[in-house]
């Protein structure tokens, strides 16, 4: 390591970070899908030649995909080396979306592209994107109730779909046969293979400037230097054990919680996470694969540390035990379409509430952690076509050392932003009767959780039937360091006047909607943090003044008495001697 | 005596623009042998006419002889940043009242669950009443009008000064917010109420709330500056109509500034990409990446056909946008008090951390401890060290240089010189990235453009960041430290119309087209003739947003005329569509999103050659040699010649290495680069091949 100055070290880092940044970008700006295009629902990164490890990705890449094309990188290169798959040939492009393969849920397809360097591999670029549909039995791939993955769409083992850089029209064909809306697919996948050809002439160019010895080594070292920094960060930790547990309403077939059991072992630089005690493999589609295990504490630990280099080198001092037998190492062909959405955020929750108990001033109270996914399709007499929309939603995020929690935040996997009630109703037959935040959503504390949403949409024509895929119905955003959890979500569907709530709480599919009826949604509210008797009283006026929370509210949760929009200082000292007298 | 100076003299303008921590003055008197004058005093923050008069006075041009004075301010940015705004309530459609406070359910950054954000307008003043658009149009509730009156009569009771009305939908159908403007104005004390729709009729609800929103709740504080300092103009004698500096680089009466009060916000940044359009077209260089670096940010914005991007989408700060036509000038992080340090992985790191003006860099000797990039330059030779005499407590280089010694080369085992050089290429390399991704986010290769470089620290990268990038050519202007002010006295008279038409070229009239284009352009014209100013020409530029059905990115498609059928916008976005993504895609039909218009009222042209005085140039290059000194270039210190800019033959040619000194800003020439001077006064420095 001594033929590198740290100034050549830290300009190859920047220069491999921009190529995944302009992959992304080129992806994202010339993808058909919204969900690509708009939500950013993608990722983009640089794989190692040997074994497919992050060598380094893109920051405006969804967070969820932390890691995730380091296992599907890696097993490419393992079916290859067993001949399971055909040898590389420059100008290839593999695809690929099997779930049990270091995958996702199927609809996230991944492009890897071997880099060639004077007649060898020299890493591999890869992608991630989120197609909106990939077969199966509901359009989106979201279907609550599907009991096997072959209900969830089309499985593509790796396979080559571009082949000496020509678009294989066999492989096409069969894509395109197993898909909806098919015709728009061509558009995302020449913008997911163009995204991969951008970065590999970004990646010549550096390799020409600096010597491809030269890459290699730093690529080598900023390894060492990820995992060292992330082993300093850890070493900041209490050694000690610390439990926590995190639960999945259902899997929306069996109406049961599911239980995320973690125990988080510090010692001296290392963390280990161990998911013994989790639930085992469910019926229904809330099965985690693997990989997707993986990156949800990745994931979870970049949000704690965000300056630590995203590379394999910062996962090094992480040990995660294999759960083998739970729900979160899901085998073929358990059903995984939750996995990405809803179980990911689980995984992070649990790995936020045992770490908040060890280093409180870096970690959050539990945030939302739901990415509120409502589905609504049916038929619009008026403009004589069929619809699907979907309705992504935030929530509060838990409050923390600092501050209150944000309210109406975005998932703790996603980036994306929701879409205006404006273009919703133009584009569908629906109409928003309200769209607010949900008052006293967000979990008392010294510094409270923020705010969940509430909105309700009427159907204005014909029939529809609506879908529903979230999470924290039963069990709120836990709370940390004594403040309370925040607001469980709800779902309800006004029918004929008549409400009907989801036997799942937060999960159904294809509930019957006519002309008139209303689909309900009150999404969660962040955990609070800390004690909310120590709220400053005149914090907990504001919140009333703003109508955060009612006079009763403030009394019952942070013992505080608000009269006249003032505060009543004898009634509070009483109130707040009492509550903590008890 | 008035009658007699005006024989000596011709129109004479005065640009004056606010910046952060100083404000500039650039006076150009048109007449024969016309002078050009600057002037650069400290920002009075709180006030900001007490500037602006210090300003003027240095000029020594008696304010009543000045014609016209274009004035940039920062005072709504400043009031948005700081949320030092008016109290300022909301209605809306019942249900929707939070819709400015919820966003879009966003977060400042991918990673880190925390973040805050303060609305411009509290929760407890905005108030909401019975009415509701449809998509369509069509009424489906019909304004309450007596809740109307309920709620405007809560909001004066709790000591409102300004009111937005914001109604869903109301981009479609205006019919509920006109009624209820009309019911508050009965009742209202003054003209501060904002409709939603009035400044930008186009669907979605948060931004348009977010813009309303702002423009109302600076619009009171606005209007008392302009007052103020129309007040203190007419007391010395300027008793004409004066010109401020909106976002989208163009220029109104102060008289109806306020109006739109929002569209001032970005006034400063917009002015500088103002200026270097001119300046750059003149020059014969009508693509330019503008690279503006001052003491705490850089700002980059892409000039193409001498037209400065335009862009309806800022966001000022985080989850605050301001959907207005403006001039899209991106802030790219990096600024010459950015600190350097070492992360625990012993890697160096530029930023987020800014010494600002206050300490400052270590060299400007006000207790800075921290290595600034600025602090790198100077011990590298390129700032010239003798400045270090002239802070309020003479530093040491030789102490500047331990500093990076100690904090930054240390473990690398690097010594000072070596480290603040890493620092440098480090920093170079960052800001080379981020204005690639500024140029590829909106399709375009910076290899096609100049590179445009002023602010005070531009110059002294410019071509560092042009070799990283590929870029062929760096212009510096005559005076980099003022081109915001320059671009006060050369922008034009503008106004920007957008309406949303939202459907699929097939359905869409071409009649219609026609109609919409031509009631903008009229509006326009309407609007300019009620300025103090003649324009010498009026120009409608007429465009279309558009997308792919099915699609959510928009693209700005130029119309060639007003006369365009649904087939020929078809195939105007498929080849635009083309050209930024080099995908074809016949089979899917294009959506009609926006129809834009822009109404330009062309001023005179201004003579940029003046900026430097021509007397002061000399013969040869030779004599205006200051000195000769040894500047660190890749690795190695070379004997480099220092010259004085204002000294310098206007058409003096040489090549690097060298560094070029004036009052404001210091320009470093690479190795292996060629400088030229033009005939404006302009730097032009062709980039050297190698590294």
């Amino acid at each position: 390591m001594t033929t590198l100055d740290a100034i050549t070290l830290s300009v190859i880092e920047a220069g491999l970070n921009q190529v995944c940044d302009e992959m992304d970008i080129a992806f994202s700006r010339s993808a058909f899908s919204p969900i690509i295009a708009e939500a950013n629902d993608r990722s983009d990164g640089i794989y190692s030649a040997q074994d497919g490890s992050l060598i380094a990705q893109g920051i405006g890449g969804l967070p969820v995909f932390v890691g995730v094309m380091h296992y599907s990188t890696r097993t490419i290169i393992e079916m290859i080396r067993d001949g399971r798959c055909l040898p590389p040939e420059p100008g290839d492009i593999y695809i690929v979306n099997d779930p049990y393969l270091g995958g996702t849920h199927l609809m996230d397809v991944r492009f890897a592209m071997p880099v060639w360097r004077n007649g060898a591999i020299f890493c591999w670029l890869s992608n991630t994107g989120h197609w909106p549909d990939i077969g199966g039995a509901v359009p989106g791939g979201f279907s609550a109730s599907a009991t096997a993955v072959e209900q969830e769409g089309l499985r593509l083992p790796p396979v080559k779909l571009f082949r000496k850089g020509e678009l294989d029209p066999q492989i096409q064909a069969i894509i395109f046969s197993n898909i909806r809306i098919a015709d728009q697919r061509i558009g995302d996948i020449k913008a997911q293979a163009a995204a991969l050809m951008v970065g590999q002439d970004r990646l010549f160019e550096l390799l020409d400037r600096y010597g491809d010895e030269t890459v290699v080594d730093a690529i080598a070292e900023l390894r060492r230097r990820a995992a060292e920094q992330m082993r300093s960060r850890i070493a900041t930790i209490p050694d000690g054990t610390y439990r926590s547990t995190a639960y999945v309403d259902s899997d929306g077939v069996v109406n049961e919680p599911l239980t995320i059991a973690l125990t988080v072992e510090k010692s001296g630089d290392e963390l280990t996470f161990d998911f013994a005690g989790s639930s085992p493999p469910c019926i229904g589609p809330m099965n985690s694969v693997l990989a997707t295990t993986y990156s949800s504490v990745y994931l979870a630990m970049r949000h704690i540390f965000p300056d630590v280099p995203m590379s394999a080198g910062a996962f090094e001092p992480l040990t995660i035990h294999r759960p083998e037998g739970t729900f979160l190492d899901a085998r073929y062909p358990r059903p995984v379409s939750g996995c990405a959405a809803e179980v990911s955020q689980r995984i992070a929750e649990a790995v936020f509430a045992a770490l908040v108990q060890a280093i409180p001033d870096k970690v959050t109270a539990a945030p939302a952690g739901s990415s509120g996914n409502f589905g609504l399709g049916g038929h619009d007499p008026e403009r004589g076509r069929d619809f699907v929309l979907y309705q992504l939603s935030g929530g509060g995020y838990g409050g923390n050392a600092d501050h209150d929690g944000l309210s109406n935040g975005c998932s703790t996997i996603g980036i994306s932003k929701s879409p205006p009630i404006e273009i919703m109703e133009q584009n569908y037959p629906i109409l928003y009767r309200h769209y607010a935040l949900r008052e006293g959503s967000g979990g008392a504390g010294r510094h409270r959780g923020g705010m969940g949403l509430a909105y309700e949409i009427e159907l204005l024509r014909g029939d529809a039937r609506a879908s529903f895929v979230m999470d924290h119905g039963r069990y709120g955003p836990q709370g940390a360091l004594g403040g309370a959890d925040g607001a469980v979500n709800t779902v309800t569907v006004w029918r004929d006047g008549e409400a009907h709530v989801p036997k799942h709480l937060s999960k159904e599919q294809d509930v019957p909607m006519r002309a008139g009826d209303s689909v309900s949604v009150e999404t969660p509210g962040g955990g609070g943090y800390g004690d909310p008797l120590q709220r400053p009283p005149e914090r907990v006026l504001q919140d009333v003044r703003l109508g955060y929370y009612s006079p009763e509210q403030a009394a019952d949760l942070f013992g505080v008495a608000v009269a006249d929009g003032r505060i009543d200082a004898a009634g509070t000292a009483e109130l707040r001697g009492a509550v903590a007298g008890d | 005596m008035n009658e007699k100076k005006r024989i000596n003299r011709g129109y004479v303008v005065a640009g004056v623009d606010v910046g952060g921590t100083f404000t500039d003055l650039i006076l150009i008197d048109t007449g024969e042998g016309g002078r050009v004058t600057v002037a650069k005093t400290p920002t009075t923050p709180d006030n900001q006419s007490g500037g602006v008069l210090a300003a003027l006075a240095q000029s020594g041009t008696p304010v009543e002889d000045i014609d016209l004075i274009v004035h940039g301010t920062t005072t709504t940015t400043n009031a948005v940043l700081e949320r030092r705004l008016a109290r300022t309530g909301m209605i809306t459609t019942r249900g929707f009242r939070d819709v400015i406070e919820l966003g879009r359910r966003t977060r400042p950054q991918p990673y880190g669950m925390t973040g805050r954000f303060v609305p411009v307008i509290p929760r407890d003043l905005r108030l909401e009443v019975n009415e509701r658009m449809e998509a369509s149009g069509r009424v489906r509730e019909t304004l309450d009008d007596a809740g109307m009156r309920a709620a405007v009569q809560q909001l004066l009771d709790a000591g409102c000064e300004s009111l937005v009305i914001h109604f869903l939908h109301a981009y479609a159908n205006p019919a509920h917010e006109l009624r209820a403007a009309e019911i508050a104005r009965e009742m209202w004390p003054n003209d501060h109420i904002t409709m939603g729709h009035a400044l930008l009729s186009e669907a979605r609800e948060f931004e348009r709330g977010v813009t309303a929103a702002v423009n109302a709740s600076v619009q009171p504080i606005l209007q008392r500056y302009v007052r103020r300092l129309a007040d203190e103009l007419n007391a010395q004698g300027y008793l004409r109509d004066f010109l401020m500096m909106n976002g989208n680089g163009g220029m109104i009466s102060a008289r109806f500034v306020t109006r739109e009060a929002a569209k001032t916000v970005m006034s400063g940044p917009a002015s500088g990409v103002m200026a270097a359009a001119y300046t750059a077209e003149r020059a014969g260089m009508p693509n330019v990446i503008t690279y503006d670096m001052g003491g705490t940010s850089t700002d980059v914005a892409l000039i193409r056909n001498a037209r400065p991007a335009v862009s309806n989408e800022i966001e000022i700060e985080y989850a605050m946008p301001i959907h207005v036509p403006m001039v899209d000038v991106q802030t790219v992080g990096a600024g010459g008090g950015s600190i350097a340090r070492l992360d625990d992985a012993g890697l160096i790191r530029i930023g987020p951390e800014s010494a600002g003006a206050r300490p400052g860099p270590i060299s400007y000797g006000r207790g800075g401890t921290e290595p600034t990039i600025t602090d790198a330059n100077l011990v590298l030779g390129r700032l010239n060290p003798n400045r270090l005499l002239a802070v309020d407590n003479p530093i040491r280089i030789e102490d500047v240089r331990t500093v990076f010694a100690e904090r930054i080369g240390g473990p690398a085992g690097m010594d000072g010189t070596e480290a603040a050089g890493a620092v440098l290429r480090l920093a170079n390399t960052k800001m080379a990235g981020a204005i690639r991704m500024v140029s590829l986010a909106k399709g375009h290769d910076p290899r096609d453009f100049a590179l445009f470089a002023f602010g005070g620290a531009g110059p002294l990268h410019a071509t560092a960041l042009a070799r990283e990038l590929s870029i062929p050519k760096v212009l510096v202007p005559a005076r980099p430290g003022i081109t915001n002010a320059l671009g006060c006295v050369v922008a034009d008279l503008r106004h920007d119309f957008v309406r949303t038409i939202n459907r699929p070229v097939t359905e869409v009239e071409s009649a219609t087209i026609r109609a919409v284009l031509t009631e903008q352009a009229e509006e326009g014209r309407a609007q300019i003739d009620k300025e103090a100013v003649r324009p010498q020409q009026i120009d409608c530029v007429h465009s279309a947003d558009m997308q792919f059905v099915g699609q959510t990115h928009l693209i700005n498609v130029p119309l060639p005329s007003l006369e365009v059928t649904g087939e020929q916008l078809q195939a105007l976005f498929e080849t635009a569509y083309f050209a930024r993504f080099r995908v074809d895609l016949k089979e899917i039909r294009a959506n009609l999103v926006n129809l834009n218009t822009s109404v330009i009222g062309r001023r005179a042209p201004v003579d940029l050659a003046r900026l430097i005085e021509p007397d002061g140039r000399a013969a040869t290059l030779d004599e205006a040699l200051v000195e000769r000194r040894n500047v660190w270039f890749a690795g190695k210190w070379l004997d480099t010649p220092v010259y004085a800019r204002e000294r310098m033959p206007l058409h003096a040619n040489l090549s690097g290495p060298a560094i070029i000194e004036q009052m404001d800003a210091t320009t470093v020439v690479e190795p292996g680069d060629r400088v030229s001077g033009d005939v404006d006064g302009n730097l032009i420095i062709q980039i050297g091949s190698g590294r």
